[in-house]
């Protein structure tokens, strides 16, 4: 084991903070308040490469790995940009983690590399609200209709599908009874977002608001074999590398988020006086920081590696969920108690502390909520009998 | 046509700097360091020369370990050679000693321009380039905030105070101090990082530079005394009031005061 620290993790956390660090907690506030893509940095992260991060050099990208991507996404969430800093960079790098891995050449060739240099944005869409985090049940369908597909139905939460020229799209081939295992029939097709097929709502929410998610209603939409990720039928197969990888990245960026809530929280603590001494002499306040510090340090030696297993071709998601559950708990605990740190200021916008703590309020939600998170730890890696 | 950049690696300028026990300089660990803000322009104006066509760019700096990521970043940047004196004997050198070392570099290198920032963040002494340029026996301007080449000489515009302009001619091989905002700064990209990976980074001593005399607290003609944050003092007055009151009537004291 070696835990000596590695020149080329750290030189893209240095260099990407270094960048990321140009767009302040200002810059973040206002596209927060104004629902407004940070295009600025969003385009200051594609000029410079980053988004291609793991697409493979072949394809125009830089060939890197998940834990790589990670400790981007870790960086850029630590700068103030929190949750909406990443979102903006990060399904260009899981969402295509199925083309990269199942996709065929044509697909490859012809996606991979405008999504490198960041002018193709991509919509992940599995979840639907009729059938939430049973996946097998979702009601999209793709018909066959001569040598295309038209798919009809409806996505839900589908993360910059305002930005967003295709879209990942899940949707049911065979009818769900008919396949031998419930989530078999279902495709997986990287479809043109073409707007005169697909109504694209705003869904108004509780933060991350520079980043948008929207409802899809989708009437007739043309799809081609040629857009097909993988086998027709076994899509589900296929997201598990766009999933998994999801889920360490966010994992990855919730440690970030963590990690500025306390950093700001600390300097206040040790600033603020009140009867006479600063407030982070009071253990009350000072021992909650520094254990969520600790939380956080074995959140993140916990993304490492379900990263670095990922990597070395670890297919199983144990460590992906448990890095997720462990990272979104230790994320909103340190932002509620660097909350609570600032007393009243905390409640105000100008603080910026209530802003990260709606960001991280997400992670316990999203890409997989904690007990569905956990029901993958008790069945699949303590063997307990499945509860659903 | 070959440019050494030398750079300084400073505490970064949002850490929280604490004064050391002995009260000679700050506490170092557990703060983030990076490139003396003056340098970046440095090293960015070199590295336009090397865009512009043949240029060989060489970067310098002394300091422990943790000096390995500013050189890393400034390979990152388009650098193609690094030199990092680490060595602890360095440790405690004034202006001179630094100015030693730099020039024994730069009598290796020969290199036919030396840029450089125009004072470190932390020092804020602007001694160490006329001192290099003086060992080295080349022509030097400070605070220049533009460039122009021509064969065997560069036209700079140095910033003086009242922001008048001087204009001078700098015969070449010659060494620039610049200024902060010559030019806009680039970003590491992503490939250069991964293409900094592979490129020289020598690691030397001050022996191997023959300085070994001139440098840290024992070369040292100048020893820093004490760091200390200056007390508050006696009656200061606090305004208080909203935001538009304390604006109101700090400006009618500063009026009263006539510094208006
Ligand atoms: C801001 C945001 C962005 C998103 N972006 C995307 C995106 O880009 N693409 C995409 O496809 N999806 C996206 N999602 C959707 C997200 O992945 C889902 O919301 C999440 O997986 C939860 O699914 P659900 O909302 O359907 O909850 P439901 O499945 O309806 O669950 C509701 C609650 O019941 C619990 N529950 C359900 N079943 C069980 C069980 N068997 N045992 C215990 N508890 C259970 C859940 O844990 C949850 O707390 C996003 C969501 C948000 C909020």
């Amino acid at each position: 084991m070696d835990f000596s620290p590695d020149s080329e993790l750290e030189s893209i956390a240095t260099e990407a903070r270094q960048l990321a660090g140009q767009f302040d907690d200002q810059y973040w506030s206002e596209k927060d308040r104004a629902h407004e893509f940070p295009w600025e940095y969003y385009n200051a992260f594609a000029a410079g490469g980053w988004i291609g991060i793991i697409i493979p050099e072949k394809y125009g990208g830089v060939g890197l790995g998940t834990l790589h991507a990670g400790t981007l996404l870790n960086a850029v969430s630590s700068c103030g940009g929190a949750m909406s800093a990443a979102s903006a960079l990060h399904i260009s790098m899981f969402g295509m983690g199925p083309v990269i891995h199942h996709g065929s050449e044509r697909l490859k060739e012809q996606y991979l590399p405008p999504t490198a240099t960041g002018e193709l944005h991509v919509s992940f869409g599995v979840t639907e609200d009729d059938a939430g985090t049973d996946t097998s049940r979702i009601r999209t369908t793709a018909v066959r209709d001569g040598n295309r597909w038209i798919v009809n139905g409806k996505k839900i939460w589908n993360t910059k599908a305002q930005q967003a020229q295709k879209v990942l799209l899940l949707a049911r081939t065979t009818p769900r009874e008919e396949c031998a295992k419930p989530t078999d029939g279902l495709t997986l097709f990287l479809a043109d977002l073409d707007k005169r097929y697909v109504d694209i709502r705003e869904i108004p929410k509780l933060g991350r608001n520079a980043v948008n998610s929207n409802e899809l209603f989708i009437e007739g939409l043309p799809v081609t074999d040629d857009d097909v990720v993988g086998d027709v039928g076994r899509g589900f197969r296929c997201l598990i590398d766009g999933i998994n990888p999801e889920r360490i990245m966010v994992s990855a960026e919730a440690v970030g988020v963590g990690r500025r809530a306390i950093e700001v929280a600390v300097r206040y603590a040790r600033e603020r006086v009140v009867f006479n001494r600063p407030i982070g002499q009071n253990q009350a306040i000072a021992h909650p920081l520094a254990d969520s510090h600790t939380e956080l340090d074995a959140a993140d030696l916990l993304w490492k590696y379900a990263a670095w297993a990922y990597d070395n071709g670890d297919r199983h998601g144990g460590a992906a969920n448990a890095a997720k559950i462990r990272s979104a708990e230790a994320c909103f605990t340190a932002c509620d108690r660097a909350l609570q740190t600032f007393g009243g200021m905390g409640y105000a916008v100008e603080m910026q502390v209530e802003r990260y703590w709606r960001e991280a309020r997400l992670a316990r939600l999203a890409p997989i909520s904690q007990e569905m998170a956990t029901n993958y730890i008790a069945e699949h890696v303590l063997g307990l009998p499945r509860s659903y | 046509m070959k440019i050494l950049v030398c750079l300084k690696q400073v505490p970064h300028q949002d850490a929280r700097l604490d004064v050391n026990g002995d009260g000679t300089w700050i506490k170092e660990d557990g703060i983030k360091f990076e490139i003396n803000s003056y340098d970046t322009y440095a090293l960015e104006e070199a590295l336009r020369i090397k865009d512009a066509g043949e240029a060989e760019v060489v970067v310098a700096s002394i300091g422990p370990d943790r000096v390995t990521q500013a050189l890393r970043t400034a390979l990152g940047m388009g650098a193609d050679r690094a030199v990092h004196v680490n060595d602890a004997a360095c440790q405690g050198s004034d202006a001179l000693g630094i100015a030693k070392t730099l020039a024994a570099i730069a009598k290796e290198e020969s290199p036919d321009l030396i840029l450089m920032g125009l004072m470190s963040d932390d020092g804020n002494a602007s001694a160490v380039p006329p001192m290099v340029a003086e060992l080295v026996g080349m022509p030097s301007a400070t605070a220049v905030v533009a460039t122009e080449r021509s064969e065997g000489n560069i036209r700079v515009e140095r910033e003086l105070e009242g922001g008048a302009v001087e204009v001078v001619d700098v015969p070449t091989p010659c060494l620039l101090a610049v200024q902060s905002g010559l030019n806009q700064v680039r970003y590491a990209s992503l490939k250069g990082i991964m293409a900094a990976k592979k490129k020289p980074l020598d690691v030397k001593t001050a022996a191997d530079l023959g300085v070994a005399d001139a440098v840290g607290t024992a070369g040292a003609k100048v020893k820093i005394e004490k760091i200390y944050q200056p007390l508050r003092g006696e009656g200061a007055e606090i305004l208080s009031g909203s935001t538009d009151e304390i604006v109101s009537s700090l400006m009618n004291k500063i009026k009263e005061l006539g510094l208006l």
